[in-house]
This record gives C-alpha cells, sequence and structure tokens, in this order.
C-alpha cells in the first residue's frame, strides 16, 4: 500500500537541512547519508549524495528523473557473485 | 469491417467483447466508451454502422492510449527505470521479478522457460 497523500513525501529533517544550506549557498559537496528511505525531491537534483549501502557509500548523482524514487533504490545492499564455484568447475571440465 | 486503431477486427463478437480485443482496453474501459457512443453493447461488430465505427474510433482516439502508442510508454517507463540505475531498472535488466518476490524458485514468467544449470549428475545406480 502506498505512503497517504495526505502526509507528502517522507525526507529525513537532517538530510533536507543539508540540501537546503548547500542550495543556498550555491555549493556543490558530497553528503553522506544514511538514511535510504528519504524519498528524493526536486531539491536534490544535480547534488551528488553518498547512499550507506550497510557497508559503504555509494556516490549517487542526482538527476531530474530519479525525484519520486527513494535513496535507496540507488544503492544495492546486496553483492551477488553468482552460484556454483566447485559445480560450475566441474560442468567445465566436462564439456572441456 | 471495423477496424479500430490499426490492426483490430473481431467479428461476431458483441461490442462490449470485441473491444477488448484492442491492446489497452479492457472490459472497464470497453464499458467507458460504450456509454460514451451510446452504441448498444449488445450489437455485434460486423452489424455495427459506419456512424457507430466512426464514433467509437473517434473516442478511442481522443481519449485513450492503445495499441503502439500505449506499449511505446510502458517500454520508456521502463527505460526510465533502468537508466537511472534503480533497483527496479537492475530487475528489469535482469529478467527477474521486479516486485519483491521470491526468485529462489516459481519467478517463471519473468525468467522464462527452465534452464538446466550446473552439469549432469549421475544417476544413482538401480533406480530408474
Amino acid at each position: 500500500m502506498p505512503r497517504s497523500l495526505k502526509k507528502g513525501p517522507f525526507v529525513d529533517d537532517s538530510l533536507l537541512q543539508k540540501i537546503e544550506e548547500l542550495n543556498a549557498s550555491g555549493d556543490k559537496k558530497v553528503i553522506k547519508t544514511w538514511s535510504r528511505r528519504t524519498m528524493i525531491s526536486p531539491d536534490f537534483i544535480g547534488h551528488t549524495l553518498a547512499v550507506h549501502t550497510g557497508n559503504k557509500f555509494i556516490p549517487i548523482y542526482i538527476t531530474e528523473n530519479m525525484v519520486g524514487h527513494k535513496l535507496g533504490e540507488f544503492a544495492p545492499t546486496r553483492t551477488f557473485r553468482g552460484h556454483g564455484g566447485r559445480m560450475a568447475e566441474r560442468a567445465s571440465k566436462l564439456k572441456g | 469491417m471495423a477496424r479500430i486503431a490499426g490492426v483490430d477486427l473481431p467479428k461476431e463478437k458483441r461490442v462490449l467483447i470485441g473491444l477488448t480485443y484492442i491492446f489497452g482496453i479492457g472490459n472497464h474501459t470497453a464499458e467507458q466508451i460504450i456509454k460514451k457512443t451510446g452504441v448498444s453493447p449488445n450489437t455485434r461488430v460486423n452489424k455495427l454502422t459506419d456512424e457507430d465505427v466512426a464514433k467509437l474510433r473517434s473516442v478511442i482516439e481522443e481519449d485513450y492510449d492503445v495499441e503502439g502508442n500505449l506499449r511505446g510508454q510502458i517500454n520508456m517507463n521502463i527505460k526510465r527505470l533502468i537508466d537511472i540505475g534503480s533497483y527496479r531498472g537492475l530487475r528489469h535488466r535482469r529478467g527477474l521479478p521486479v516486485r519483491g518476490q521470491r526468485s529462489k524458485t516459481n519467478a517463471r514468467t519473468q525468467k522464462g522457460p527452465k534452464r538446466a544449470i550446473g552439469g549432469l549428475k549421475k544417476k544413482p545406480p538401480g533406480k530408474k
């Protein structure tokens, strides 16, 4: 179920403050953030945010198309290195 | 006979049903269209008068996205998700389910027919 429209989009206050400061001063700085749940609002466009994945920060340049998505959508938390290993080796041996 | 929005002409069905053969028009939209045009939903498609067909055509063209147009829009939406590098775009790219469904098993609609992986296992002897 989507979020009630009445509440408006969710943006973490601390992050919003930092963005507004940058907008006011016209600076471009990478902001580290843990707030993956923050929805990207039009104020964010043109900034680069480093979004935490639980392990490291992934820098994301915000474009117009991203408005309305959450920050977390752009910083995947899982690394899938494929199945197999030994099984895959054996399969390649059989072939070769 | 009745050719609306490109290539569609299902004869011998009621208009209400016939309209749903157009991509982008289901039961609900078909009902709305028929209400708007005032055509009786029970007439068969091949018995429609030319005026009726023209009316249906104009309503569909004006108010609804249909067939190629709609397909284009859908593809554009998917392309957008892929281009902005979102998680949903990534799932589209990999051909996996996008909305958080399990993919350890099932998800065959997205993944397509089963492919064998992992080489051949030795058959246990004496068993058929």
